[in-house]
């Protein structure tokens, strides 16, 4: 029985449609294959994810993607984004035409939850069974009709999102649903199974009163009201001060009343919902018994396993880890030759002057550190992507979480640390997998200090210059020894920092570790491509433009002001007299302690724009020609340099402070940019920045001080 | 359905509450019953909505190779919750009770 009433308002803005679900339940793979190959995904920065929205395929119904919760009653930030949209819903004004829950069919009493909270708003809702084509492989029956009938949902739909059943009959369904249907009150879908709707009977009389305003049962909002006290907030606009304050007051009495009964009132949603479910859905669903061993339970006899488990997992990530570097080398060679070329060719065409310049030096070559690192980028997401679809970084977290728990992280944690060591920013971006707020944010904060690949030129070319090619006890090369240790001092502060954040900004939620082990799943091409795509697009166009912003202002740093006769002077000249060498000169003050001279001071300026900038700055502060010997040169003019006084610029104690300013130091615009990005504010990456050039300034002192008080030179 | 087939009848309340015991506790695929979830948070809350609620059946699968947290499976699907969380539900033995 679907009544239908028109209000007959022409409405201007196209129609839209809301789509939720569990987590994992197939939704965005649904979402994408409504909107078909070529939809606009508009990103709309939220503070933890994104909400995504599109034009369903050849219809003007737009289409809203939304968080996976497990329900209305919000846990997290994300979960929050979809509680709020619904309960805005309360305004006829801003309801949907519809709402398509998504309910994975493997697994739908657990998605049914979910479900009733939703068909309890009464706006027309369809129930999509994702994977039907798994389901019907295990042999799970599901009787559409009757839970339709039984639930009252507008339409159910067995489809699968992967192979692209059932799509047609929802956009069917969706476009004959009439704009601002109200469908009548439906008796909320719960059956009370402790004995509590007397106790309740006064605050369900009080709210009865707003029925027509709140739009929402009476008995729900009382069982929220009972196990959420911040729900009050969502009914506030809708009661005078007095009335809340009479709302609050019998709110406590029959909490009261439900105590002395010994009724848990903070639950009783939940188990009258499944109550429903048990008794008044049971047989629609074939239920699964807790004793049959599914597939995954048997690949996890291996996968999991207390020996193998751990085994399985280095194998996974060091193939990863190898594949960054190696596969990634061949096209990072030719993005840089490209960009050398483009250069060389703007060089050629424009005359000389100031545009010439910037576009040569400014925009070509901050566009190159962008480009440069997005081979990189785009296998890290393409295995993340590949770990997280397959069901193996589930995995993962399960086998990690108690180590990373000692540091007040979670097991999600591990991936995007790990992932650090190649690159900052993929990194970053990919701890979005971790739901909570607090794990997350501190796991971005220390992504930093895992010394990423940029930082291996430096690393290298200090470590051929002043450490000897000599053997450790006979066998152990001194130059390979020192590397490591470099990349263990990273990880340990890391290990350092999270504790220190353990303890001024303690984990406030209980919920940090309740995780579904998914069943494992043939990872689908496409839905990898769009995955890349998404992120890799975001990438470019967000941190991109930052990127490009700061590299213009670092190239009129390192160029003005001009000499007028600047045409005679050498490049290094040039680079002292700007205002970037005046900076350098500005700052030896303050690095000087460190064992640094102005020239790395400019140098350690100039690599804010990616690490690696260092060397070619030094090179260019040495009078060095870009040949193919510039690392040999670079070496000996590095070893000869001398302060006037006759001692050495660079000895053991200032090269080993300067690669631990390198660990420390977040000299890294686009981690800083991605890092605003991800966390939507300047808080963070200025905290990232604070924390890092603190611990790097005083490191780096203690290690060239302290080395010359033990008597180093 | 086959829960407590003789050897539970005619147990006094007594005894009964002496059959509850931790998640926690529990060995790898041993299965057990939901009878309560002792405290009032947003994980228990969670564990709820997830349908852990009293009567539940469930098994355990393992625990993970440090030791935590533990897999279970329930209505349908798998779960790992941190030991911690698993000591606060209280469970009792299906089937095959031994002594």
């Amino acid at each position: 029985m679907k009544t239908e009433q028109h209000t007959g308002k022409i409405k201007k803005a196209p129609p839209w449609v809301a789509i939720v679900g569990n987590p994992n339940c197939g939704k965005t793979a649904l979402f994408n294959r409504l909107t078909g190959l070529h939809h606009k995904v508009g990103n709309y920065p939220g503070i933890t994810v994104e909400k995504k929205s599109g034009r369903i395929r050849n219809s003007r119904i737009i289409l809203r993607d939304l968080p996976g919760t497990y329900s209305l009653n919000s846990k997290s930030v994300d979960e929050k984004i979809v509680s709020d949209m619904v309960q805005s819903w309360r305004d006829p004004n801003s309801r949907p035409r519809a709402v398509i829950v998504v309910a994975d069919a493997t697994n739908l009493i657990r998605n049914t939850y979910l479900a009733l909270q939703i068909l309890d708003w009464n706006v027309p809702t369809i129930i999509v069974l994702n994977m039907i084509d798994e389901a019907r492989k295990k042999n799970i029956s599901i009787d559409a009709n009757e839970l339709q009938r039984r639930t009252n949902a507008w339409a159910v739909i067995p489809a699968s999102a992967k192979y692209g059943q059932g799509i047609k009959e929802i956009i069917e369904t969706l476009e004959r649903i009439p704009d601002n249907v109200l469908l009548p009150n439906h008796p909320p879908r719960l059956v009370e199974i402790e004995n509590y709707s007397e106790d309740i009977a006064p605050l369900e009389q009080f709210l009865e009163v707003k029925k027509d305003s709140l739009n929402h049962h009476p008995r729900i909002e009382a069982l929220r009201l009972l196990s959420d006290s911040g729900y009050i907030n969502y009914l506030s606009k809708f009661f005078s001060a007095s009335e809340l304050q009479a709302l609050l007051d019998i709110t406590k009495q029959v909490k009261s009343a439900l105590t002395v009964k010994n009724i848990p009132y903070h639950n009783l949603e939940q188990s009258s919902r499944f109550a429903y479910i048990d008794l008044y859905l049971g047989d629609v669903f074939k239920k699964d018994s807790v004793s049959r061993r599914s597939m995954s339970e048997r690949a996890d006899a291996i996968l999991t396993h207390p020996v193998f488990g751990p085994l399985a997992l280095l194998l996974v990530l060091g193939f990863i880890f190898n594949a960054i570097f190696s596969w990634a080398q061949l096209p990072m060679e030719l993005i840089q030759s490209g960009i050398d070329w483009t250069s060389a060719q703007a060089g050629a065409v424009l005359p000389d002057g100031v545009f010439k310049s910037l576009m040569t030096q400014g925009i070509i070559g901050g566009a190159g550190t962008i480009l440069i690192f997005f081979p990189q980028i785009i296998i890290l997401i393409f295995f993340l992507s590949l770990l997280e679809d397959s069901g193996y970084m589930a995995r993962m977290a399960f086998m990690m979480d108690k180590l990373m728990a000692k540091i007040g992280l979670n097991g999600r944690s591990v991936l995007p640390l790990l992932s650090g060591f190649a690159c900052a920013i993929p990194a970053v971006m990919s701890a979005r997998t971790i739901e909570n707020r607090r794990d997350r944010f501190v796991t971005i904060m220390l992504i930093p200090l895992m010394s990423c690949s940029a930082r291996l030129p430096v690393y290298t070319i200090l470590i051929a210059a002043f450490v000897p090619a000599e053997y450790i006890l006979g066998f152990i090369p001194m130059q390979a020894a020192v590397l490591m240790g470099i990349y263990f001092l990273g990880m340990f502060t890391a290990i350092f920092a999270a504790l220190v954040f353990k303890k001024f900004y303690p984990s406030k939620s209980v919920q940090t570790m309740l995780m579904e082990l998914p069943p494992y799943r043939m990872p689908l091409a496409r839905s990898l491509w769009w995955q890349i795509y998404d992120k890799g697009k975001s990438f470019l166009t967000t941190a991109g433009s930052i990127i490009l912003a700061i590299s213009i202002v670092l190239w009129f740093l390192a160029s003005y002001p001009q000499q007028s006769d600047s045409r005679q002077q050498t490049s290094r000249e040039r680079i002292e007299y700007s205002y970037a060498g005046q900076l350098g000169h500005f700052i030896e003050p303050a690095v000087k302690p460190l064992g640094f001279d102005w020239k790395i001071g400019v140098g350690l300026i100039t690599s804010f724009a990616a690490r690696e900038v260092m060397v070619s700055t030094l090179s260019t502060l040495y009078n060095l020609e870009n040949d193919s010997g510039q690392s040999q040169s670079l070496i000996e003019a590095m070893r000869k340099d001398r302060y006037p006084d006759g001692r050495p610029v660079f000895t053991v104690l200032s090269v080993l402070s300067l690669m631990v300013f390198f660990v420390f130091a977040a000299q890294c615009m686009a981690t800083f940019a991605v890092i605003k990005k991800e966390t939507n504010s300047w808080r963070w990456p200025l905290l990232m920045t604070g924390y890092m050039t603190v611990l790097a300034y005083v490191s780096c002192l203690i290690v060239y001080q302290g080395g010359h008080l033990l008597g180093f030179i | 359905m086959h829960r407590n087939r003789g050897k539970g009848m005619g147990k006094n309340t007594k005894e009964r509450k002496m059959q509850e015991i931790k998640l926690a506790d529990l060995k790898p695929g041993q299965e057990a019953t939901i009878c309560s979830l002792t405290e009032h948070n947003s994980g228990n809350d969670r564990l709820r909505e997830l349908g852990l609620i009293d009567g539940t059946p469930l098994r355990v699968i393992k625990y993970a190779p440090l030791g935590d947290p533990i897999e279970i499976k329930v209505r349908g699907f798998y779960l790992s919750l941190r030991k911690s969380m698993a000591r606060q539900i209280r469970v009792r033995l299906r089937g095959n009770i031994e002594n």
